[in-house]
């Protein structure tokens, strides 16, 4: 579904305020994947996202999305996404929040409106899909968010720490629903986040990056089977916990060792042609 | 609640209105200086005929004034957010123009235009009122939520979309406050500028004529007219806004 191949993102290249954001080299995705991020805040785990959905033109690599191009995969809106904060617009009811990607893809009213029907039962708001906005707590607003995420049917679905903002329970809760909605769907997921329950709980795969530039350190694969509940107070659970802890305390990968110490601007050169 | 609302602000007003009454009666001020709401209240039905005429008069040019200065207002915030650079520069020079006292402006318009000309109290009005609009407006029309920007973008929507979806009704609240500030300013406009000439069959004629004949009471009868047409707009405004913005109205 994603494949990344040799790519950097350098922010302001050549200019004394160079910062290296990415230099996450290859990663693979396959189709109906879950797939977090996760690393310290600003290891570049959103900036890659943002590689991923063609926000950002990569400085180096490719990026493929669904076997196209990054930005043809935008084009043909291949991915929806849902941010950290819900981003809806506040003048429109949560229904038309819903239709807006259809109503942009010029679908039908009709058709807009069972659609967007569907999504809410799916996020369980269908009862809400004449209220505004304001007037929802922010765990609804977020399930809106996804909804019209999903209304599109895309094939994938890019969250970016996307329930970051929410309260403990809230955010178990929406978790869970997530899971059922992506198994119901087939969506494959690519999820930042920087809570390690959150990322062992909903993935099969952990990506471990390191900061300052962003790196994959490693790749820690979660052999939990199918998710529940229970799940959470699994041995095994704990397990994977553990091992992904190690590994973002782990030191950097052995290719650049001193890549932590060393100031950001002659690391970048060394990334560059590394990839 | 919604009583108490209501209730409150008139038995305010009431009460102000007797103490008025009490202190000029019991303190035998001079009408030159204050007249009693008795007084006013008189006048104000006597004259009732004419206070509705100039008032309508005064009316008419408060809305073409207005509707005019708003439409070039919207047209002015449209084209700085369209054209960054325009915007840049008409910035400071908006907000030097705008700590100028529009109705100075008004006795050279007077003389620019014929005395039989409706034309000088219009402008003057719509220039009253296209400093807010236009600047509430550009303030929302700059005002972009980043997450909507990015949203906008990953559907890869095109500027037109963007701007229908996104940038406009992002504004509307912005413009709305704007026009609530100009429709009050838009009736003093209409009233002051009558002051200083030019055509005199407005609100603002009668109260310079009244007070110069030493007829106080009639002259506060003219100035309690044009409170009722100053409120009068602003209500249309706060209409117009809530049918307009009806996810405001009902916010938690």
């Amino acid at each position: 579904m994603i494949e990344l191949s040799g790519v950097t993102k350098v922010f302001n290249p050549g200019r004394p305020d160079e910062v290296p954001a990415v230099a996450a080299g290859d990663l693979r995705v396959g189709a109906g994947e879950f797939v977090s991020l996760i690393g310290p805040s600003g290891c570049g785990k959103s900036t890659l996202l943002r590689l991923i959905a063609d926000l950002l033109p990569p400085t180096a690599g490719t990026v493929t999305v669904a076997g196209k191009p990054a930005a043809q995969a935008r084009k043909e809106r291949r991915y929806g996404m849902v941010f950290q904060k819900a981003g809806l617009f506040d003048w429109r009811t949560v229904r038309r929040n819903v239709e807006l990607p259809l109503e942009l893809r010029g679908t039908g009213r009709s058709e807009r409106r069972a659609r967007a029907q569907e999504m809410l039962e799916l996020v369980g708001l269908s009862d809400f899909a004449g209220h505004y906005p304001a007037q929802l707590s922010g765990g609804m607003q977020q399930r809106v968010s996804i909804a019209r995420a999903l209304a599109d049917a895309p094939p994938l679905l890019l969250m970016d720490e996307p329930f970051g903002a929410l309260d403990e329970m809230t955010r178990e809760r929406l978790q869970g629903e997530l899971l059922r909605i992506c198994a119901a769907t087939g969506t494959t997921v690519v999820f930042v986040t920087h809570s390690i329950d959150e990322a062992v709980f909903l993935s099969g795969r952990v990506v471990v990056m390191s900061a300052r530039p962003g790196r994959v350190t490693e790749v820690v694969e979660i052999p939990l089977g199918e998710r529940n509940e229970a799940v959470r107070q699994a041995p095994e659970f704990f397990e994977a916990v553990t091992e992904v802890r190690r590994a973002l305390r782990a030191p950097k990968s052995e290719e650049a060792p001193e890549a932590a110490e060393s100031p950001k601007n002659t690391s970048v050169p060394a990334q560059l042609e590394a990839s | 609640m919604n009583v108490r609302a209501v209730l409150a602000p008139v038995a305010v007003g009431v009460g102000a209105l007797v103490l008025w009454e009490a202190f000029v009666r019991l303190g035998e001020v001079a009408p030159y200086v204050l007249p009693a709401p008795s007084a006013i209240f008189t006048e104000l039905v006597e004259n009732f005929g004419t206070i509705t005429e100039t008032g309508l008069a005064s009316g008419t040019n408060t809305l073409v004034g207005l509707v005019v200065g708003t439409v070039c207002a919207l047209l002015a915030a449209l084209a700085a957010t369209r054209f960054t650079g325009l915007g840049e520069v008409s910035m400071p020079l908006v907000a030097a123009l705008n700590a100028l006292p529009i109705i100075a402006l008004a006795p050279i318009l007077n003389n620019m235009f014929e005395s039989t000309s409706s034309i000088p109290r219009r402008t003057v009005v719509a220039l009253a009122v296209f400093f807010p609009v236009f600047l509430n407006t550009l303030r929302g029309l700059r005002e972009v939520d980043p997450t909507h920007t990015e949203l906008m973008d990953s559907y890869a929507a095109g500027p037109w979309a963007f701007n229908r979806h996104v940038r406009l009704p992002g504004a509307l609240p912005f413009f709305f406050t704007g026009l609530r500030q100009a429709s009050s300013l838009a009736v003093i406009a209409a009233v002051v500028s009558e002051y200083f000439g030019g055509l005199q069959d407005g609100l603002g004629s009668r109260i310079t004529s009244a007070a110069a004949n030493t007829a106080y009471p009639r002259a506060w009868a003219f100035v309690a007219g044009a409170c009722v047409l100053g409120l009068l707009f602003y209500a249309a405004a706060l209409a117009i806004e809530r049918l307009a913005t009806p996810w405001k109205r009902s916010a938690a």
